[in-house]
């Protein structure tokens, strides 16, 4: 319902995400989904990986300040306006995004959405009545 | 235990007539005692038309021409040296960050007031002979530990002379021996306390006797929240003796002078000319009973301040603040005076980074830049990417308000800033070098 998702403070210098995701190919990790937003000093990287618990471990311990939080990920379908109809109920229910990336998955056509909300309960309250799909996270770790 | 206590009570609590009559004493036997055994010091004072026996009150020590670093360099290594090799016991040298180390040397006698002058400061702040102190500063040629080696031998205590490195075998040591006491620099204390974590290791510290690098208050509050114990500052460089000129008592108001052995003075580090009492300015130390390698006037660079009230402990020496920052240590930012320790104040009030910091100053065009590199510790604002933001403007805004002049706002990731097992080396000067734009 839930999934766990990665933030790590990465400085604006040459060879940074090349670091961390050298420390996630030692441990094994895989990558689901990610995102980064920058300025010129500094950026964020969130990531969504199958082993969320390890990757934290293992960037914690590699020196880097990270935390765990909680995001939905919705299945919408690959076509225009697949999107809009998982924004627009939220909207009209007042919950308001406070960021999100997608990814396309090769198999069925589906887009995946990590949201990023206030109220995790209450957005996916809204998103099932209007039958939208929720993703677990194996649905997006198998 | 009780860790209000003295060393050498007597001493320490001379009335001011005393400590007076004492210095001026000694004062005209160190002055005659350089002019007899120095030739480097015979033509100083032959030049400055200073005869021994011009001394007769203890403020005719302006008339004594100043030693600076420069007239150990120049005599490298023994041109200052008061008494034969024969008679020289110990040989310890500063490593010089520029150029032939600093040479100084003690004889026996020497080596007995040196190791007084540090049991009394460790036990003004507090150290027993039922303390078990590990002592990470690195052995060898430079004085800080083996200085506090020998003090804390002479109070009893039990002395663990692990030397400084190697930090995680520091951690069981600390655990598996019951370290009750640490000697370290302040960064180096907080670089254990972070490993201590990092291992899962509880470390029961009581007491940190923190000194070789200056530090402001508030770093030590970091260093004492970090580590646990209750931590007080010393003094002391190679040149004089060591660790051991002045120190902290319990009341943390000022590092009590040993003025039986040193007498202080502050003078203005432009013209030269003594200050009144309680007036900032570059302090000037000379040696009063020192054998092997006696100081006229040496020049420290020090700046601070000397409080001559009896402190409520109960000591009477005077008192030196903590050290302000050093005279060669100020950067000149466009036109405007910055001290290092200013920076640390400041930065040491804001919370979600780190202790560690790191400032590097270039020149773009014509104009300095300074920038300063703090580490981003609180995970917690990732999840919001404007409170990064707000605490990047909320650390360039203190710092403003403090040093008067704009400065570009690094966060980095921890850890990435160097730590360092010996004296921390934070200011990164650019403008002179090739790197600079």
């Amino acid at each position: 319902m839930i999934i766990d998702q990665i933030s790590v403070f990465v400085e604006n210098k040459a060879g940074r995400l090349a670091e961390i995701t050298s420390v996630l190919k030692d441990n094994r990790i895989d990558i689901r989904a990610l995102s980064i937003a920058d300025t010129n000093d500094f950026g964020i990287l969130r990531l969504i990986v199958n082993q969320p618990d390890k990757a934290v471990l293992a960037l914690k311990s590699a020196g880097y300040t990270v935390s765990l939080t909680n995001v939905i990920a919705v299945g919408v379908e690959d076509r225009p306006g697949g999107l809009g109809d998982a924004l627009k109920p939220l909207y009209d229910n007042g919950i308001s995004v406070e960021y999100m990336y997608a990814f396309i998955t090769p198999e069925d056509g589906t887009a995946f959405v990590i949201l990023r909300v206030q109220d995790n309960e209450k957005a996916i309250e809204i998103l099932r009545q209007n039958h939208i799909r929720i993703m677990q996270n194996e649905d997006i770790c198998k | 235990m009780n860790r209000n206590n003295f060393y050498q009570k007597d001493i320490e609590t001379l009335s001011r007539k005393d400590i007076d009559a004492l210095q001026l004493e000694r004062l005209k036997w160190v002055v005659s005692y350089c002019y007899e055994n120095v030739p480097y010091y015979r033509q100083k004072l032959d030049g400055a038309g200073v005869k021994p026996e011009k001394i007769r009150q203890l403020s005719d020590i302006q008339y004594i021409p100043f030693t600076t670093k420069e007239d150990i360099r120049d005599t490298y290594p023994f041109g200052l040296f008061a008494q034969p090799m024969k008679k020289i016991v110990r040989i310890h040298a500063s490593s010089g960050t520029t150029g032939k180390p600093t040479v100084v040397g003690y004889t026996r006698k020497d080596l007995d007031t040196w190791s007084d002058v540090v049991a009394r400061l460790c036990v003004a702040a507090g150290a027993t002979d039922e303390d078990i102190v590990q002592i990470s500063f690195g052995y060898g040629l430079f004085t800080g530990a083996l200085g506090l080696h020998y003090g804390l031998e002479k109070i009893g205590a039990t002395v663990i002379p692990i030397s400084s490195g190697n930090t995680e075998k520091q951690v069981m040591i600390m655990k598996d021996f019951g370290t009750t006491t640490l000697v370290s620099t302040p960064s180096y204390a907080l670089y254990i306390g972070e490993v201590a974590r990092e291992m899962g290791v509880d470390i029961h510290l009581q007491l940190g006797l923190l000194g070789s690098e200056g530090h402001t208050e508030e770093m030590r509050e970091e260093v004492e929240a970090a580590l646990g114990f209750f931590a007080t500052d010393n003094y002391g460089m190679s040149e004089l003796i060591g660790p051991g000129v002045s120190g902290e008592c319990r009341l943390r108001c000022g590092l009590h002078f040993a003025e039986d052995h040193f007498l202080p003075e502050i003078i203005d580090s432009k013209t030269g000319e003594r200050l009144e009492a309680g007036e900032t300015g570059e302090l000037v130390i000379t040696t009063l009973t020192k054998e092997g390698f006696p100081m006229l006037r040496y020049r420290t660079k020090d700046i601070t301040r000397l409080n001559y009230e009896p402190c409520a402990c109960g000591r009477t020496h005077v008192r030196m603040d903590k050290v302000k920052g050093r005279s060669d240590d100020m950067l000149k930012i466009r036109g405007v005076n910055v001290f290092p320790t200013q920076i640390e104040s400041v930065l040491m009030g804001i919370p979600h980074i780190g202790p560690h910091y790191q400032l590097i100053v270039t020149r773009e065009g014509y104009m300095d830049a300074l920038e300063v590199k703090v580490e981003l510790t609180d995970a917690d604002l990732l999840e919001h990417y404007p409170e990064l933001k707000a605490l990047q403007n909320d650390v360039h805004h203190r710092l403003k308000t403090v040093l008067g002049i704009e400065s570009k706002v690094s966060l980095v990731e921890p850890k990435f800033l160097e730590r360092f097992q010996g004296k921390a080396k934070r200011v990164v000067d650019l403008r002179n070098s090739k790197e600079a734009k």
